[in-house]
């Protein structure tokens, strides 16, 4: 059920979300620009660091902090057709994670956090914005409380039916999310916080990087979900289809939240303090957690298919054709599995135990992740946005063709600027550098590439700036639209699923003893050999 | 639960591509024993200076090789650089890398080849790499640890092994 006031509701988040969004693009476009060392003007490796904090901060926590907490408040109200249940504990949840933001955003942009989004002691950086970034996620927590309350209370009042498919993936991410904050919690609670007040001089690296690595990986499912749900219950229905197989869409989910939490060291398989029967552990783990994708990639291109073929699409490709390519929503769908396939197979790499070793840390890296992030996860976060904003506001989308524009931009410029970087990587530029000193000829190879990036960024920037428009236009528009409905979030669920796809309660003593095997003794060791743990250090 | 068998195919797929991925991981870090730098080995970053291994006059390539033939290079990174900043090594032979920090948290990797690992304060990285080509590479921080970040690199120079010498002593500039 959407009212006035849940509508303000998540028009907040998402304003948020989408501001810091558009705001992160001009750092980020920045930074290319100044790593190209094309503008001697504006080379500074104080302001880079600091910039490539708050790029990462915004991006990463803010932005989908935010469209979560916004969208998932939707997707409760309206597809358990329920009021929000205490919408003032829901505003509080905003108050808090806004005031989290604001606290973290001021050290960052004043130069005084610039230890960038992953944190990494013994680096310190000023405490207000190991606070903020506590806030943020005490705040988030707020939020799944609520979400999981509703559940419960639908339940309740129906009892032996099967929740809907797009709550049921809601819950599923605040389940999720719940695990996989713990670890960051943790670090920042017992280390970060004690060390950056005073209180305690010294900090056990070697813990914090593995705490750091329980959230590290889940938190790119609590990022993706949304978009899944968007890939199961928006594009089959916007495409002229139906969905597959909504009994294999839940078991995808559940296989994310098992799979996706025991997993995270494969962002540690570099580091010494961990052995490696736990490097290798995880790394089956991180393959399993490939098996969900997989399922999703059928279900919903078996979806599509469907689609295509009851518009008349014939022969093996013919289908796609015949697909609406002018719809938004499967436009941004389309585009998005486009950069999966070749985002996963960047990830197989990284995953892989000891080919690893060719890409760690490389530009090859963060070439990756922003195939990933923005080309799979936030494409269709601008997708869910066009999709919502007419209901939010009660108004008709400003423009689709601008719409089309926007998506179309986004995709190019998300290939024009990763492709260079992947092959950066291979060409052994390190990340994370604010300009090129190396005495080397091999460096001269990189030059041409950090070009492209500029332009790449370029028209992402540009892109970002549409889209902020679109929305801004969409809203302010003085003709109002009568409500449509929202028939993805409304589609009845099958009659009844077998108990173990419908709840979580089970699921959590699952994830307790995966949690317990592949964190117990890599958490335990370091409480049990002796460590030498270093002070803080300035940057 | 009800599953298609288009599904049930596509879902057997999938289990054989991961099945093959982790099987084809599992027997060459077993068979060949190739693992990642995983050597859980203490030290106090803060005395460096006063250890055993790291302290300056025990850096760099060591005269004596490891009983297996290995040979064995000692680093300390540290703001901005890897210390000794050059060195010298033969091509086609086992090289054990041991590094320390002094500081922060750094990485570190050689373009073109598979050294890389990271650097974190309190433990010791190992690793242990061959490199087939001679010629100068750069040794680079891979890991931001500061505004210095960027210049934080060595030089690596891998000679025909025929025409490398032993040095006489550690802790000196090549």
């Amino acid at each position: 059920m959407i009212d006035a006031n849940l509508k303000k509701l998540c028009l907040y988040h998402l304003w948020l979300a989408f501001g810091a969004f558009a705001l992160a693009c001009v750092f980020g476009e920045f930074q290319v620009l100044e790593r190209s060392g094309l503008l001697s003007i504006i080379q500074s490796p104080a302001v880079y660091f600091a910039s490539v904090s708050t790029h990462g901060v915004l991006m990463g926590f803010v932005l989908t902090t935010f469209f979560i907490m916004g969208f998932g408040y939707y997707t409760a109200a309206s597809s358990l057709n329920m009021p929000l249940w205490n919408p003032t504990l829901a505003w509080t949840s905003f108050g808090v994670c806004t005031a989290g933001t604001v606290m973290a955003a001021i050290p960052l942009l004043l130069g005084k956090a610039s230890v960038l989004y992953t944190f990494y002691p013994p680096v310190q950086a000023n405490a207000f914005f190991y606070i903020g970034a506590t806030l943020l996620v005490v705040g988030s927590w707020i939020w799944a409380a609520i979400m999981l309350v509703m559940l419960v209370q639908w339940k309740k009042a129906h009892p032996g039916q099967s929740v809907p498919l797009p709550m049921f993936a809601n819950a599923t991410n605040c389940v999720l999310w719940l695990w996989t904050s713990v670890g960051v919690a943790l670090e920042a609670v017992f280390q970060l916080l004690p060390w950056a007040l005073g209180i305690v001089d010294t900090i056990d690296v070697g813990l914090a990087r593995t705490l750091f690595a329980w959230t590290l990986h889940p938190i790119v499912y609590f990022w993706l979900i949304p978009a899944y749900i968007a890939l199961y219950c928006y594009v089959p229905i916007a495409a002229g289809g139906k969905l597959f197989s909504d009994e294999l869409a839940r078991l995808a989910f559940l296989l994310i939240l098992l799979f996706g939490l025991p997993i995270g060291f494969h962002h540690l398989y570099m580091d010494p303090e961990q052995g490696h029967e736990w490097k290798l552990l995880h790394m089956v783990g991180t393959f399993a957690v490939a098996i969900p994708t997989l399922l999703t990639g059928f279900t919903v291109v078996a979806s599509l298919e469907m689609a295509g073929r009851k518009s008349g699409g014939k022969g093996l490709f013919g289908w796609i054709g015949a697909l609406p390519w002018r719809n938004p929503t499967v436009l941004a769908a389309l585009l998005s599995l486009l950069m999966l396939l070749l985002g996963g197979f960047g990830g197989i790499v990284n995953a892989s135990y000891a080919m690893n070793a060719m890409v760690h840390n490389t530009a090859w890296v963060p070439g990756h992740f922003h195939l990933i992030f923005g080309g799979t996860v936030v494409i269709l976060y601008l997708a869910i946005g066009y999709r919502v904003w007419p209901r939010l506001c009660g108004k008709a989308l400003y423009s689709t063709d601008l719409a089309l524009v926007q998506l179309w931009t986004w995709f190019i410029g998300l290939g024009v600027m990763t492709t260079p970087w992947h092959v950066l990587g291979l060409l052994g530029q390190p990340r994370r550098i604010s300009s090129v000193n190396y005495n080397s000829v091999l460096t001269l190879a990189w030059d041409p590439y950090e070009l492209v990036m500029i332009a790449g960024g370029l028209i992402l920037l540009a892109s970002a700036a549409l889209y902020v428009y679109i929305l801004f236009r969409t809203q302010t528009a003085s003709s109002a639209q009568a409500d449509a409905g929202d028939d993805a979030m409304t589609m009845a669920p099958p009659a009844a699923v077998p108990g173990w796809l419908n709840g979580f309660l089970g699921w959590n003593l699952v994830i307790l003893a995966l949690m317990a095997v592949s964190y117990g003794y890599p958490i335990a060791q370091f409480f049990l050999i002796k460590t030498f743990d270093p002070t803080a250090w300035g940057y | 639960m009800h599953i298609n068998t288009l599904e049930k195919r596509w879902l057997y797929v999938a289990l054989g591509m991961i099945a093959l991925f982790v099987g084809a991981m599992f027997y060459t870090s077993y068979s060949r024993n190739i693992h990642p730098p995983s050597h859980v080995e203490t030290i106090d970053s803060a005395s460096l200076h006063l250890s055993e291994e790291f302290a300056e006059d025990k850096l760099g390539v060591q005269p004596q090789p490891l009983a297996d033939g290995r040979l064995q290079v000692k680093l300390v990174a540290a703001r901005y650089g890897f210390y000794p900043r050059q060195i010298e090594v033969p091509a086609g032979r086992k090289i054990v890398f041991r590094l320390a920090t002094l500081d922060v948290l750094h990485g570190v990797h050689v373009p073109m080849t598979n050294m890389s690992t990271m650097i974190v304060p309190g433990f010791v990285a190992e690793v242990t790499t061959v490199f087939p080509k001679p010629g100068e590479y750069p040794v680079l921080c891979n890991e931001y640890c500061g505004l210095g970040h960027d210049h934080m690199w060595s030089k690596l120079t891998v000679v025909a092994p025929d025409t490398w010498r032993a040095p006489t002593q550690t802790g000196v500039q090549q």
